[in-house]
C-alpha cells in the first residue's frame, strides 16, 4: 500500500472544493536505467471520487501525468461534515481510498 | 507535529472504507477491475484525430468555449499545471492531450451532473508543444489549444 493521499475538501461558496495530492512515482516506461534497461511503466489509471455514494469525478490517467499526481474540481450538493472518498487503481492492480470531511 | 501518527490514523480509515466498498460490491477483489475501466485504445493514440475516435467520436470542432490555463513557458516538463474548463452546455467528459508526447492523451476526466466542467491538474511534457483541451459536451467533441515551451523535458530525463 502507498502513502496516504492528502485531501482537502472546502466550500468553495456554495460547491465544494477538493484538492488531492496522490504519492505515486508515474513512470512512464520511456525511461531506462543506468544499465540501459527500460524501466517498466508504473502509473495510475483510474481515479474515482465519490460524495455519499454518489460518484462526483472520475477520471483515466496515462504515464503523462506527473510523479504525485494533483487534482483539483469542483462540485455541488455537498455541505459541511459530509465525507468525500478519493479511490485510485494503477496499473499494477494496486489501489488506495482516502477520505476526507468538508470543512 | 507527529506525523506518524497522523499516517496510521488516515491508513486505517482508508483501509475501513475499502472493507465497506468490498462488501458493497463496489470493487471486484483482484485486478481485473482496474484495467476494465482504462480505455488502452485511447492511451495508444498518437493524434488528435485518433484519440477522438478512440473516446467514441468522429471528429473534433475547435471551440472558443474551452480555457486552457497554464504557463507559457514551463521551466520543468515534469510538472506542468494546466487547468482546463469548459463553458459548453452539458459537459461530459474533459482530456488533456499534449501533442509531442509518445502518447498525446495524458488525461481524461468524465464529468457528473453537478460537478464543474473544470480541471486542475499537473502532466508531463517532453518537449515545447502544443497542449489541446479536448471537450465531449452533448455527445460532441470540442477542442482548444495552446502552445507551452518546455524549457527542460519531463520525459526520459
Amino acid at each position: 500500500m502507498s502513502d496516504p493521499m492528502k485531501i482537502r475538501a472546502t466550500m468553495a461558496g456554495d460547491k465544494v472544493e477538493v484538492r488531492v495530492l496522490m504519492s505515486h512515482e508515474m513512470e512512464t516506461g520511456q525511461r531506462k536505467d543506468s544499465k540501459g534497461a527500460t524501466i517498466p511503466a508504473w502509473f495510475i489509471q483510474n481515479v474515482t471520487a465519490t460524495h455519499n455514494g454518489k460518484t462526483v469525478l472520475s477520471a483515466e490517467w496515462g504515464p503523462a501525468v506527473s510523479k504525485n499526481p494533483f487534482l483539483s474540481f469542483k462540485f455541488s450538493g455537498g455541505k459541511p461534515g459530509d465525507k468525500v472518498v478519493i479511490t485510485w487503481v494503477d496499473n499494477k492492480g494496486d489501489k488506495r481510498t482516502d477520505e476526507a470531511v468538508i470543512a | 507535529m507527529n506525523s506518524g501518527r497522523r499516517r496510521v490514523l488516515q491508513g486505517t480509515g482508508g483501509a475501513a472504507v475499502m472493507g465497506l466498498a468490498m462488501a458493497a460490491g463496489l470493487f471486484k477483489p483482484g485486478s481485473a477491475w482496474a484495467q476494465a475501466d482504462w480505455n488502452k485504445a485511447a492511451f495508444d493514440t498518437k493524434s488528435l484525430n485518433d484519440a477522438v475516435k478512440a473516446l467514441g467520436g468522429a471528429s473534433a470542432a475547435e471551440s472558443k468555449d474551452i480555457t486552457i490555463t497554464s504557463p507559457d513557458i514551463a521551466e520543468n516538463g515534469a510538472v506542468v499545471p494546466f487547468t482546463i474548463s469548459s463553458k459548453l452546455p452539458k459537459t461530459e467528459q474533459l482530456a488533456i492531450l499534449v501533442e509531442k508526447n509518445p502518447n498525446i492523451l495524458a488525461a481524461s476526466f468524465t464529468i457528473p451532473d453537478g460537478t464543474e466542467p473544470q480541471v486542475n491538474t499537473r502532466v508531463k511534457m517532453g518537449q515545447t508543444s502544443n497542449v489541446i483541451a479536448l471537450v465531449k459536451a452533448d455527445g460532441k467533441f470540442y477542442y482548444a489549444s495552446k502552445e507551452v515551451k518546455v524549457t527542460l523535458g519531463g520525459c526520459g530525463g
